[in-house]
């Protein structure tokens, strides 16, 4: 791997809800570039981190710093939620889709660039009154927005209610929208939950594209291992609010800690699941990706 | 037939200012879900900052042509009474957000209070007379329209188009329609929600000084009371129309203004109240959310 530059530094992170320890003493780096995958059993407190990062919960303790491309630096934990975007550049989605279904699939692409255009169009008088300089910044935006619904294969759609498009197209126009807000940093929140198959391959092949095309990088909540193991390059596991494991696809993957996380055993028996994993992967081989 | 007319004439510039005012309930209960039961004073207020206006001009400058005089009234009360409205949200509703539904409710019972008891205790309790204005008055078929009226519904139909361009087709209105349908969603799309919320209640207050200045120049006197009925008029005509819907709080208007007038007209006038919200009631019972609402829309 290149040289590791952190995009996202998590420290020492604790977020408590009055007598439970959700995220305890958590630290973690994402680095740029990289798709950073964020996994662990239910419960283990992936989303609470995701919330405390874009300023939706104020966390305990702890120190999350976001580095942007010219070396400005962020402590999210001390920003309110739209400043997170408007300010740092990180955008997220939910595990619930939460598109403006009243909004057109196009305008739910304009809302995301609010800042500029509102900038460019002087608060809304000069837009008013017809700015040259708005018009531009109006025909940027909306050259911005086509070119994610490209992305997104939802160029056909762009006027029809948000409400009204398909589950997996609606997860494509949530991403294309967070995308929209310009961000350096991606977070999602299960992207591929509820996919069938062929939805979930879309999503891969979007991305990917993400990641080469901009250099956005990405920190996900993902349980579909098999995304997980296939697109990321880096994945931190969670389980109880502390972080268990920590590095590359391959190396997670054969962490007995990991193993005993998911399959739920206590910590002597964890040998024994390791033997067994070892028997199973000698016979049925091929199988690992 | 033109007695009919006539009292359609009438009723349409009384729904015009109705309308104006129902435009403000309409849009902050839109986007916070709170009925702003100050607005009705907020209209008030915008009537006296115009009257205000209006001497001080006399008294300056002694005469000044009508038109202009017209104009600066109405840009000085629609500043005045946004910016009142402004620290009213700032200072009264936004601590309260988080708190439950009732709170900004009996705030905005106590705010209405408080500013119609302030214009009384500043202002004086008696009526506030201002001299004729405008006095014109064409006769076309045998129906007679006061220039007062066509101004009222010309300026309400500039107003109106103003407003509805703005939510519909500029970055401000599209920010102000996502967080009303979402507004943790909007404030992670980096849209700064609190200025979006103020905004919206700014233009509010805006469209209701203009209002107030109508009704002042219609009515050619003011009292620190005006707030109360025309605005629970003004809420009944969104609640008709179907409250968060633009087009809705206007057509609400002007049906109020209309029944209002046609009933003073064919039937006794004492009545006129009880026929207006005797007609709420059918239409709320047929059509629970409005004419032009949108059935209520299960919000995660």
């Amino acid at each position: 791997m290149m040289t590791k530059d952190p995009i996202l530094k998590v420290e020492h992170l604790s977020m408590r809800f009055g007598g439970l320890m959700a995220i305890n003493d958590l630290s973690f780096e994402a680095y740029r570039g990289d798709i950073t995958a964020l996994i662990g059993p239910n419960g283990a407190g992936k989303t609470t981190v995701f919330n405390c990062i874009t300023g939706f919960y104020k966390p305990t303790m702890g120190m999350i710093t976001m580095r942007q491309q010219g070396g400005k630096e962020f402590l999210l934990e001390r920003m309110s939620d739209f400043e997170v975007t408007r300010d740092a550049k990180v955008a997220r989605t939910f595990q619930n889709i939460r598109l403006f279904s009243g909004l057109t699939v196009l305008e739910n692409l304009l809302v995301a660039q609010h800042n500029k255009l509102m900038l460019a169009s002087g608060y809304t008088i000069l837009g008013l009154l017809g700015f040259p300089t708005y018009k531009k910044a109006a025909a940027q935006s909306i050259e911005q927005a086509k070119y994610w619904l490209d992305k997104a294969n939802l160029t056909d759609r762009a006027d029809d209610p948000a409400g009204d498009l398909p589950y997996g197209a609606q997860r494509r126009l949530e991403i294309a929208r967070a995308m929209c807000t310009g961000p350096e940093f991606l977070c999602l929140d299960e992207p591929a939950a509820g996919l069938n198959p062929r939805e979930s391959l879309a999503l891969n092949e979007l991305l990917r594209s993400i990641r080469k095309d901009t250099g956005t990088s990405i920190l996900l909540i993902e349980h579909d291992m098999s995304v997980v193991m296939e697109i990321s390059d880096h994945v931190v596991v969670l389980e109880y609010g502390q972080k268990i494991s920590d590095g590359n696809p391959e190396h997670v993957k054969n962490d007995p800690k990991v193993i005993a996380a998911y399959l739920g055993v206590e910590d002597d028996e964890v040998e024994e699941v390791i033997e067994e994993i070892e028997i199973i992967a000698e016979t049925a081989p091929g199988d690992t990706h | 037939m033109e007695y009919f007319v006539q009292q359609l004439v009438n009723g349409l510039t009384l729904g015009s200012i109705y309308g104006l005012i129902a435009i403000g309930y309409t849009m902050v209960y839109g986007i916070i879900g709170m009925v702003n039961f100050a607005h009705g004073d907020i209209f008030m207020l915008g009537g006296f900052a115009a009257l205000i206006v209006y001497l001080l001009l006399v008294s300056l400058f002694g005469g000044v042509p009508i038109a202009l005089a017209l104009f600066i009234m109405i840009l000085v009360a629609m500043v005045m009474t946004g910016l009142w409205n402004w620290v009213i949200e700032k200072m009264a509703y936004r601590p309260l957000r988080g708190s439950f539904r009732l709170a900004p409710l009996i705030t905005a019972i106590g705010m209405s209070i408080a500013l119609s008891n302030f214009i009384q205790v500043t202002q004086g309790p008696r009526n506030k007379p201002i001299p004729s204005m405008v006095s014109s008055v064409y006769e076309v078929f045998g129906i007679s329209i006061s220039l007062k009226q066509i101004i009222i519904v010309l300026v309400t139909a500039v107003l109106l188009t103003i407003f509805w361009y703005i939510v519909n087709h500029t970055p401000l209105g599209r920010a102000q329609r996502a967080t009303e349908q979402d507004r943790k969603m909007a404030a992670l799309l980096g849209i700064d929600v609190d200025k979006t919320i103020s905004i919206t209640f700014v233009m509010g207050a805006a469209l209701a000084a203009v209002a107030g200045t109508m009704y002042l120049m219609y009515y050619g006197v003011i009292v620190f009371t005006d707030g109360f009925t025309p605005g629970v008029k003004a809420f009944t005509a969104a609640v008709l129309g179907g409250i968060g819907s633009l087009p809705g709080a206007v057509l609400g208007g002007l049906m109020i203004g209309l029944i209002e007038s046609l009933w003073s007209a064919y039937f006794t006038i004492d009545y006129k109240d009880v026929a207006t919200f005797s007609i709420l009631a059918v239409v709320l019972i047929f059509k629970p959310s409005g004419i032009l609402g949108r059935p209520e829309v299960e919000k995660v």
